[in-house]
Order: structure tokens, then sequence, then C-alpha cells
């Protein structure tokens, strides 16, 4: 390896070295604050990195890496919703666990994960980011491991994701039995050259079905409810943000390599998944009382929604990425409420909880109601304009059945998200509860950040156009 | 440069009250008022200094255009012709109402309230004068969330249920629009050769076949008829509007309704001339149905906003009848209706209010014989109820006439049953005043006070459009004129 390629993956070297800080840190004994101060530095450390290396890319590390424009927006992506994770785990790990700070070399190794599925262009560190990623979210999920729920979360999470993985392994296996090859771009070549076997597409499936475990699409989706609700809120963020994010830019990249639009029975697949991922997901929201779940659900159809702009190809990964930064920021900011509203026995999570929030605390109504619309897609919040994109690309590409299931189902999306904001509103129950605020300074952190949040979401939402233009140039970086 | 500062001023305001009102709930209505008032004295100040105004030529009077995404070809532009103008005129003159007639009404979140107020005039403006599709439908959004707010915390006792179904009715068309608006953007983005863009002037050049064109129009139309509303569609408007505060219920009937009228006016007509010419024939009908089905719904009810709200059903019947005559004479008909409906309906509903303050009810069958009490207000209502019914000498009925005599030649059948309506007007606007002002008197103890001042200075502003429109409705048909004999050209 060259001097330049070590100068690419300088920002993942960063972001692996922040789990040995913490360890290290932990040997010396020092506090929950230091180690999350010093993780923040190091997460800043890695998007100034990326900024850094910027000019040098696109880099090919062959044979496993790549870092491209594409690689760094969605890296960007993850530690941008890191850090606001790590931000929302301090007040809530330290009035909850005794022993808080193994969590964050767990949530530095997930994040990790996260990003090498972002520049990998081979099985094996496909593999490796994916492991990486599932293997500490098992531990994140059941980390309160005094609660029954987190328990059964964390063991159904272990099975099917494990499960998910020997998926994955026998579509690699088969996918190299046919090609001979393990790398996207040689797989590539090798069907051209051959053309697809049943093996071939035998392998694909599989691994649609492994990274549909992942992304928790219809039907694959049956864990996702009871994993949101049984882990812990921040974790719950990162896995509703950060893994989601990870597997699907590297779903993006391997299907640009093999170019899987060109593949009829391919788009017929990822078509009825999208449909199914849309009509469910936001029907199965519509009765839920537990806002955990509701998001679950919720995240199911927006990912219905990301596979509209997915099937458009090239011109879709835009608007994917828009729309990831507008539902990875939404869905910040709302479990940045839950964190803040949990109380030291249980999270927030019953709906009857938020009755009458917006009299008891402004604020907080304020920037959840702005999540919630931003979520259904109302304009003026950044849920408007990445909607927009996503239809612009469907139409564009012809595809009128998804558009429009899109905005039948978005209609019916709306529903579950006023029956939030009018809870929200309606008239407050007579004893209010009265919460006690454990650290000024980390409180006022969390709260202050949460307004950045729903200024960066109304700013999105009324101007859009910076952001696309900086998505359009990286995008041109590959 | 004036559009921007008109519906700048509303946004502004508006948050300025709501971080007013912490403090001082008193400086944050003033505030609510001023800036409603300034924002209509924005056009009004224009058509001053312009006098005498020159429509013919070039009929736009104002144009704004600034970049926005410039990426996708979307564009701040705003501008306004005669049509805009005077439908502006009547969002602030409504608007200040709206804020004077909750000046007592709203005893809790008052700043959160005149910022949702504010802010959906701010967005009904937007809708006016808007000529990028895109910035239309982000508008057109924008009026949408402030008002559910509006009913959902200020509301009756329904008030949960009302809201949802407005916003959730409202949404789907406007979804359905949003996807005509893309089909619309890429056709014409391939026939100018990859100039795609939003901008209206622009998107009139684009030509369609058959098919495509009447999708596409369908995809608009809804969104329109909805908001309009056309009779099968029409079920969100009785709940809506019987549970919205007295400034809500003034701003839906109102303004709201006038956007689906003003919606098919600038944008079906002009974009898909044929298409609309194909379905005219129904439309006509449907709006003859609504005409008839509202009147006689109005009729039944005890409630007396839901009564009301049916008139407007039935009021808006007469629009749907008049656009698709495609006749200039009752296209002209159509903007009279759309001003003097807003003033005469938004009376009522206003009247209403009052009497829900004053009686907490608003069963027709508790109340009666309130002239003894309140003669004034109940001259007031005389005034709006004949309005209502079509009585000459008040806006309403030059509306009508104008309306039936456009559409006469094109269909006598439709035009002698929606005459037929006018008739069963008569007879609903009549059980107003005999059940609630004439009758025996059905309350007990104190009686209910008459008009305040405040309240006086509303309603007599009213009156003295109504009566103006129905007097002297010259300098709207002028206003108008141009822009509605291009619209009849098109075709």
């Amino acid at each position: 390896m060259t001097y330049q390629q070590y100068l690419a993956l300088l920002p993942f070297i960063i972001l692996a070295t922040a789990a040995i800080v913490v360890i290290l840190l932990i040997a010396f004994r020092q506090s929950h604050t230091v180690i999350q101060v010093t993780g923040f530095m190091m997460m800043c450390g890695v998007v100034l990195a990326m900024w850094y290396v910027r000019d040098t890319l696109p880099r090919e590390i062959p044979p496993l890496f790549v870092v491209d424009g594409f690689a760094a927006l969605f890296t960007g992506l993850i530690i941008f919703s890191v850090l606001v994770v790590g931000l929302l785990s301090y007040i809530y790990f330290e009035e909850r666990e005794e022993n808080p700070k193994e969590y964050y070399i767990l949530l530095f190794l997930a994040t990790l994960g996260a990003a090498v599925l972002t520049i990998s262009r081979h099985f094996i560190s496909l593999f490796i980011g994916l492991e990486l990623l599932s293997v500490s979210l098992y531990a994140l999920i059941a980390y309160l491991r005094n609660r029954n729920n987190a328990v059964e979360a964390g063991v159904k999470y272990l099975v099917l994701a494990a499960l998910s993985s020997a998926f994955l392994l026998f579509g690699m296996a088969l996918i190299y039995m046919e090609t001979g090859s393990m790398e996207f771009s040689a797989i590539a070549r090798a069907i051209d050259a051959a053309g697809m076997s049943v093996l071939f597409v035998m392998g694909i499936g599989l691994i649609v079905v492994a990274i549909g475990f992942k992304l928790a699409l219809v039907p694959f989706h049956l864990w996702a409810a009871d994993v949101y609700q049984g882990a812990p809120a921040p974790v719950t963020a990162f896995i509703a943000t950060v893994s989601k994010i990870g597997v699907f830019a590297v779903l993006v990249r391997f299907a640009e390599a093999i170019h899987l639009e060109t593949y009829p029975l391919a788009v017929t697949i990822f078509t009825v998944i999208a449909i199914a991922c849309m009509i469910v997901g936001n029907i199965l929201a519509l009765m839920q009382q537990n806002v955990k779940r509701l998001l679950a659900y919720s995240s199911i159809a927006h990912f219905g929604y990301l596979l509209v702009a997915f099937l458009s190809g090239e011109a879709g990964v835009g608007a994917a990425v828009f729309y990831l930064l507008a539902y990875s920021i939404t869905l910040l900011s709302a479990f940045g409420i839950i964190t803040l509203l949990s109380t030291q026995r249980r999270d927030a999570d019953d709906l009857s909880g938020y009755r009458g929030l917006f009299w008891r605390s402004p604020l907080m109504a304020a920037i959840f109601t702005v999540a919630l619309l931003s979520l259904a897609g109302i304009p003026l919040t950044a849920g408007f304009p990445a909607k927009f994109f996503i239809l612009t690309a469907g139409v564009q590409q012809n595809m009128w059945l998804l558009a429009i299931v899109l905005v039948l189902t978005s209609v019916i999306g709306l529903y579950y998200y006023l029956r939030i904001i009018s809870t929200l509103f309606a008239a407050p129950p007579l004893t209010p509860v009265k919460e006690r605020t454990l650290h000024p300074f980390f409180y006022f952190a969390t709260y202050a950040s949460l307004v950045v949040l729903m200024c960066l979401l109304a700013w999105i939402g009324v101007y859009p156009g910076f952001i696309v233009e900086n998505v359009r140039e990286f995008l041109l970086i590959h | 440069m004036i559009l921007v500062w008109m519906i700048g001023i509303l946004l502004v305001g508006g948050i300025a009250c709501w971080l007013v009102a912490q403090r001082n709930t008193f400086v944050c209505r003033w505030i609510a008022l001023i800036a409603v008032i300034t924002a209509f004295l924005i056009p009004v100040g224009w058509y001053v200094q312009h006098q005498p105004v020159i429509v013919a030529g070039d009929n736009w009077l104002v144009h704004f255009q600034a970049d926005w995404i410039p990426a996708f070809g979307i564009s701040f532009h705003l501008a306004m012709d005669g049509l805009s103008f005077i439908m502006l005129l009547l969002t602030f003159l409504l608007g200040v109402l709206a804020v004077l007639c909750s000046w007592n009404e709203i005893r809790e979140k008052t700043g959160f309230y005149f910022f949702n107020l504010l802010w959906t005039l701010a967005g009904i403006a937007g809708v006016f004068v808007a000529m990028d599709l895109f910035l239309f439908y982000f508008f057109w959004e924008v009026m949408l969330v402030p008002m559910y707010f509006l009913i959902a915390i200020w509301g009756d006792f329904n008030r949960r249920y009302a809201a949802y179904k407005f916003f959730i009715f409202t949404q789907t068309g406007g979804l359905l629009m949003l996807l005509s608006i893309l089909a619309l953007y890429f056709i014409h983005g391939q026939q100018s050769g990859g100039n795609y863009t939003f901008d209206y002037f622009a998107l009139l050049n684009t030509t369609m076949v058959g098919a495509t064109a009447r999708w596409i129009m369908l995809g608009f139309l809804i969104a329109f008829v909805i908001k309009l509303p056309m009779v099968p569609l029409h079920n969100w408007l009785p709940d809506a509007h019987s549970e919205a505060p007295t400034a809500g219920s003034l701003i839906l009937a109102g303004l709201l309704l006038k956007t689906g009228a003003y919606g098919i006016i600038r944008f079906v007509l002009p974009l898909f001339p044929q298409a609309s010419f194909d379905v005219a024939w129904f439309a006509m009908l449907v709006g003859v149905v609504g005409i008839v089905y509202g009147a006689l719904l109005a009729f039944a009810q005890t409630d007396l906003k839901r009564l009301i709200a049916y008139t407007s059903v039935s009021h808006m019947g007469f629009v749907l009848l008049g656009v698709f005559a495609f006749r200039e004479i009752a296209l002209q008909g159509v903007v009279m209706q759309l001003l003097t409906h807003g003033v005469s309906t938004g009376a009522l509903f206003v009247l209403a209010g009052m009497l829900k303050e004053r009686l907490h009810t608003r069963d027709i069958n508790q109340m009666g014989g309130l002239w003894t009490a309140m003669p004034r207000m109940g001259g007031i209502a005389m005034v709006f109820v004949m309005a209502s019914l079509g009585l000459p000498f008040l806006g309403s009925f030059i509306a009508e006439f104008l309306i039936l005599m456009g559409a006469f030649p094109v269909s006598p059948v439709l035009t002698i049953i929606a005459s037929g309506g006018l008739v069963l007007s008569a007879l609903y606007s009549l059980r107003i005043v005999q059940k609630v002002f004439l009758g025996q008197a059905q309350t007990v103890g104190e009686p209910p006070r008459d008009l305040s001042a405040r309240e006086w200075v509303i309603m007599a502003s009213l009156t003295a459009a109504i009566i103006f429109l129905g007097l002297y409705p010259q300098p709207v048909l002028d206003m108008v004129r141009n822009v509605i004999g291009e619209m009849v050209v098109r075709r």
C-alpha cells in the first residue's frame, strides 16, 4: 500500500482507533464524561480527516476497498448520526447504568462496521463490516440487561442476524462458484461474459434476503418492532440510522457494479418488496400505541420509499442520499425527545405519556412536531424536498405504479403522524410528571443540539439547493 | 417586491406574536392586527399609486423572480394579475376580520394561535401569487398545516376528528397534484430539449396528447375540487367548518375554498384547455348536483355552523357550473361569486361564532326570539341571509345572475335546475332568521348582550363590502376582464 492509500483510509483508521482509545481510557479508570468527550473529539477527528483527504479522492485500495465521493458522503452521514447518538447516550446511560463505559467501545466498533460497508467493493470486506456491525449490535441492544424487553430484543436480533449472515455467506459462496471472484467489478465482468446462471440468480436471491433482514424490508421485517422497542432509545436511534445507512450504501454500490437495473427479474423483485414495504409498514403503524414500535414500522415504510429511489438507478442515488440525510436528522431528533423524556426505569415509549406535552414543555413538543411533520413529508421541513426528489426520480423513470403507491401510502402515514401530533397538543393530564434534571451541562447540550437539528430540518426544508449541489459534487468523485 | 413583503410581513409577524405572547398577550394581538393591516395596505397602496390600472397588453401587474433550487429548475417566482389582486384583497380583508373576531375568543396559547392564523394567511396569499408550480405546491401545503392546528387545538368538542379529516382529504388531493406537476415537468422538459423548469409561463407552452393530458389534468382537478369542494368529495367540509374556531371557519369558508376555484381558473383551464373542455359536461353536472344537494342538506341541519357549511357546498356548485361553461360572462360571475361568497358566508360564520360565544350552543332549536335582545345583530344577520339567497342589490345576486346567464346557452337544462337551487337557498336562508331571531324566545335568565364596538366594526365592514359589490361590481369585472378573456380565447 502506498502513502496515498493510507491517507485515503485515514478517517477509518481514526474511527478504529477511537474504539481502542476508549478501551485504554477504561483501563485507566477515567470517568464517563472523559470518555464521552474523547469519543466526541475522535468523531470530529474523523470528519476533519475526511475533509482533509477529500481532494485526493477517489482512491482504490485493491482488492477490498474503494474510497470515493459516494463513500465519503455515506461515511459523513454515519459519523454525523453517531455524534448525535453519542450525545444522547450520555444522559441516557449516566442515569441508568452503573457501568456505561463499555457501551462506547461497542458503539464505535459498530460505527466502524457501518463505515467499512460504505467503502467495500469486495465480499470479504462486506462481510467483515456487516459482522462487525451486527456483533456489536447484539450487545448494544441488550445493554440494559436488567430489563426484560432488552434481553428478548437482543436474543431475537442475535438469532435472526446470525441466520441472515448464514444466508449471506451461502449466497456469496454460490456467486463465487459461478464467477470465480468476490470482487464486485470482477463479478460484473464475469456475468457480462457468461450470462446469468441459475446458481448465480440463487446467490443474488440469498443476498437479497440477508440485506432485507438488515434493512428490515418486508417480508423480513418481523424483528424490527420488537428490537426497536426493547433496545435503549439511543441504540434504537443507532439501528434506525447508522446501521441502515451502512447496509444501504453497500447495496447501492453492489447494484451499481453489476448493473442490477438491467435485469428485469431483479427489478420486479425489488419493486414488489418496495410496494410491500410501503403498504405493510404504513398499515402496521396505524394502530400502534407505542412510539418506538410506531417508528419501527414507519421506518419500514421509509425504506420502501427509499427503494423507489434505489430502483431509479443512477438518477436516484442523489435523491437517496438526500433522503437518508433528511431521514436521519428527523429520526435523531425524534429519538432525542424520547431519550429526554425517558425515566430511569423505562423508556418514554407509551403514546399516552406524550399527552399534552405541548403545554408542559413547548420546545420539546415543537421539536417532536417538526420531526413528525418531516417524516410525513410536509413542506417547510426536510422531509418534503426529500420525498419530492424521490418522486421526481421515480416519475423520471416512468415508474408510475411505485410513485402512485408512494403517494397513497404516505397519506396513510400522515394519519398516524397526525395522531401523535394531536396527542402532543391534547389537553394535559391532571398530574404533570415532574422529572429531575441530573446533569445540567449535558442536558443543556442535548437540548441545544436538538434545537440545532430542528433548525437544520427547517433550513433543508426551505433551502434544499445547497445540499443538492454538494451531494451532486460528491457523487461526481468516483 | 411588494409581493414578497406582503408574505414576509405575515410570516415574521406570526413569529413575533409567538415570541411576545410569553410575556404579554395584549401586545401579541396588536402585533397580529398591525401585521395583517400592513399586508392589506400593501396591495391597496399599490392600487392607489397605479391609478388608473392599465390591464391591457401584458396582464401581469407585478413580477418577482429569484433563484431557489436552480438544480431542478425551481425558482421563487411571484406574479400578480387582476385575478390575484382581487383574491389578495379578499384574503387580507378577511384576515383583518379574523384577527379581530378572535380578539377575546382565544384565551389559551394566544401566541401560538396568532402564529398559526398569520401563517395560514401567508400560505393563502402565496397560493394566489405563486407562478412556479413547485412554489405553488409549497404554499398550498403551508396553508394546510397551521389550519390543521387551528382546528385541532382551538376547535370545538369533536375537533380532532375534524382536523384529521380536513388534513387527510386535502393532502391526498395535494399529493396527486404533486404527481401531476412532476409529470408535466418531465413532459415539458423533454419537449423543450432539456429545459426542465417548474415555471408556470414556460409550462403553458407544453403540448400533450389526449390521454396524457387527461390524466395529468385529473391530478390537478382532484386536488382543487376537494378544496372547492365538489359534491362526492365534500365530506370534510361540514366537520372542519363546524368544529373550527370562528376565525378558522371564516378563513376556511372565505379563503380556503377559494384557493380551489382559483386553482381551476389559473392552472387547469390554461394548462389543459382541451382536456378540461372534455370533462366540462361532467363538471357542470356535478356542480348542479352540488347546488341542489348542498341546499337540501343545509335545510335539514340543526347545527347552525353545519348549516352554513352546507350552504357553501351549494354556492360552490355555482362556481363549478360557471367555470366549466367556458364563457366569459360566466367566468366573470365566478370571480364575483368567489368574492361575495367569501364575504357573506364569512359574515354568517362570524355571526354564528358570536351567537355561540353568548349562548354556548350551535343548536338552532335552542335559539329563538333573539331579535328582541339583539336587534342590531338581527338586522345584520338579515342582510347576510338575504345576500346568501341572492337578493338584488347585494353582491351574490350579481354573481349568480352572471353565472346562470353564461351557462344558459351551454346547457339550458342544467341552468334551469341550478336556478331551482336559488329557490332552495331562500328556504334555508329564511329558516336561519326564523329559527334564530324570530319566534318564541328560548333563553331563560339574562338576555344576551348586543354587538360590541369591535363586533360592530367587523360586521359593518363586511356589510359595506357586500353592498358595494352588489351596487357597483364594475371595478372587479374590469380587473379580471383581460385575464378571463385570454382564458376563453385559449380554448
